[in-house]
């Protein structure tokens, strides 16, 4: 089955990608986990995300666009990237979710879409 | 229960477990065993019940599933329909031989961490067991839409998110254990329990049936401690439960209760499934809460062990299991081992949000107070007490204790 798994970091982490000394265990954290993942075969895609301060959304109403600066909701984590992967069971997902630098936050795990 | 019914109560559960074992998908598979079980009465008292009636009922089921297979065309259900298919090419047992029994992998299915906690237990009756969910909504106390549901979402949950059907892995194997004897016990009622205080005597108890998955389990996991320490819990909790009440449906409390109504011959089997238990030198739980309705038992029949010795099994089950349930229940032993001030001092230490609408609490803390002629204080916890408790008949007994008071 294929699933999302979505990583959530908070301002925090989101900070430290630029910090020079912090930064590098960050960063040090994330290669390891992404390394790993990929030499596994499981990954069909995904990319890790520019910070939250960098999103807009869009809602049409009424036939009209209505654009705004910043995530669609707002909360203390957001979506910090995601891989999709390929595994035989939610078990062997949530495995991989445990792994990641981020999992003392928040990783979500959904099925994708069959067919698509 | 009958001896047909209890056939089918076997069996279905086996069944189920077989047909959804490969595409995961338990609401087609019960749909698919219901066909078949039509089909079955349709047929057999014409053309004679079959040789092997299980086996015939699975081919019956998995055609049922390989007709779904052919009308489902939608992209979305592709998938699911591939595992249908996978289902259809598992071998048949060779002649004679009975189908693997694969109710464990349907117990971890049914109590999976993806898997909402309160619908753990309905699960399991429903799949396991074949129960259909206007029972299990009446012993929940939801409406049985509500339950339905839920049910259907839960299955959904199972289908779509992948769940394994599976025995985890060792690492995660004693946790996931803890989920399914947790989800028993639930499905048990744990108003049963009255470690501290008697709770309501449920509407439409599912006691029996939860017995029923406790034994199942000790069947498929002969070898862990808590299945069985769990078993003897709840066959001790169920021998009790005509003296909970007397003849004019009045609520009994344990101390008062009449022995002569308690059954002797489930108590024996309680006390034998917990030695058997105990020689596996794995203490646990449920073990423990076994171990402290062993105790009270046999305080009340022969006078041993002792208040103390009573105590100290709730320490060590406080010790393990910090809730809020075990911390009443161990106020209540501790007075009765070295008076109620010292039970009430320990009542005091739990965190007021905790158990502002806990009724065990407010039951426990006003029967010490009067024990501790603390009467005006007794009162209003009585007060409290009585507006907490759902089931009339512990009402009324609070509210008799209450009015003594004032004698």
């Amino acid at each position: 089955m294929q699933y999302a798994i979505l990583f959530y970091e908070t301002d925090k982490e989101f900070a430290t990608r630029d910090h020079t000394e912090e930064g590098a265990a960050y960063w040090g954290a994330w290669r390891s986990y992404i390394d790993e993942i990929s030499a596994s075969g499981i990954v069909r895609g995904g990319a890790g995300l520019l910070g939250p301060e960098t999103a807009t959304t869009i809602r049409l109403a009424d036939g009209r666009k209505h654009v705004q600066d910043g995530p669609f909701a707002a909360a203390k984590e957001q979506l910090a990237g995601f891989f999709l992967i390929e595994v035989p069971d939610i078990d062997a997902a949530l495995a991989w979710a445990a792994k990641a630098p981020c999992a003392p936050i928040g990783v979500e795990v959904r099925p994708t879409l069959p067919g698509m | 229960m009958r001896p047909v019914e209890q056939a089918v109560r076997e069996s279905f559960g086996r069944l189920v477990a077989i047909l959804a074992s490969r595409g995961r998908d338990l609401a087609a598979a019960e749909d698919a065993l219901a066909d078949a079980v039509l089909a079955a009465l349709e047929r057999w008292p014409a053309d004679g019940v079959p040789d092997r009636p299980e086996a015939w009922l699975v081919a019956v089921a998995r055609r049922r599933l390989a007709d779904r297979f052919r009308r489902s065309k939608t992209d979305a259900a592709l998938e699911g329909s591939l595992a249908i298919l996978a289902e259809l090419s598992i071998d048949e047992p060779a002649d004679g031989a009975a189908f693997p029994d694969e109710r464990l992998r349907l117990l971890f299915v049914c109590a999976h961490p993806a898997i909402e906690e309160t619908i753990r237990a309905p699960l399991m009756l429903q799949t396991v067991l074949g129960l259909d969910a206007a029972r299990i909504a009446a012993a929940f106390l939801v409406p049985a839409s509500t339950m339905g549901q839920r049910l259907v979402r839960a299955k959904a949950k199972i289908r779509d998110a992948g769940v394994p059907f599976a025995i985890p892995e060792a690492s995660e194997l004693p946790e996931r254990v803890q989920s399914v004897l947790e989800a028993i016990y639930a499905a048990f009622g744990s108003g049963w329990d009255d470690i501290a205080i008697d709770g309501p005597d449920r509407a439409g108890s599912l006691a029996e049936e939860a017995i029923w998955l406790g034994r199942v389990l000790t069947r498929l996991m002969p070898d862990e401690p808590e299945a069985l320490g769990l078993l003897a819990l709840m066959l001790h909790s169920e021998a009790r439960r005509s003296a909970r009440r007397d003849a004019s449906g009045r609520y009994v409390p344990f101390s008062e209760q009449e022995t002569s109504l308690w059954q002797a011959a489930m108590i024996a089997e309680a006390e034998a499934t917990l030695r058997r238990a105990a020689a596996m030198h794995r203490p646990g739980r449920f073990q423990l809460e076994a171990a402290i309705q062993s105790a009270q038992v046999g305080a009340r029949l022969t006078g041993s062990p002792g208040p103390d010795v009573i105590a100290l099994l709730h320490e060590a089950l406080w010790a393990r299991a910090p809730r809020i349930g075990v911390a009443v229940a161990r106020a209540v032993a501790v007075a009765d081992a070295t008076g109620a001030e010292a039970g009430l001092a320990l009542l005091e230490e739990l965190p007021g949000d905790h158990v502002a609408g806990y009724q065990p609490y407010h039951a426990a803390r006003a029967d010490l107070l009067a024990r501790a002629g603390r009467a005006e204080e007794a009162f209003a916890a009585f007060s409290t007490a009585i507006a907490l408790t759902g089931d009339g008949a512990v009402r009324d007994h609070l509210a008799d204790r209450q009015r003594r008071l004032l004698s």
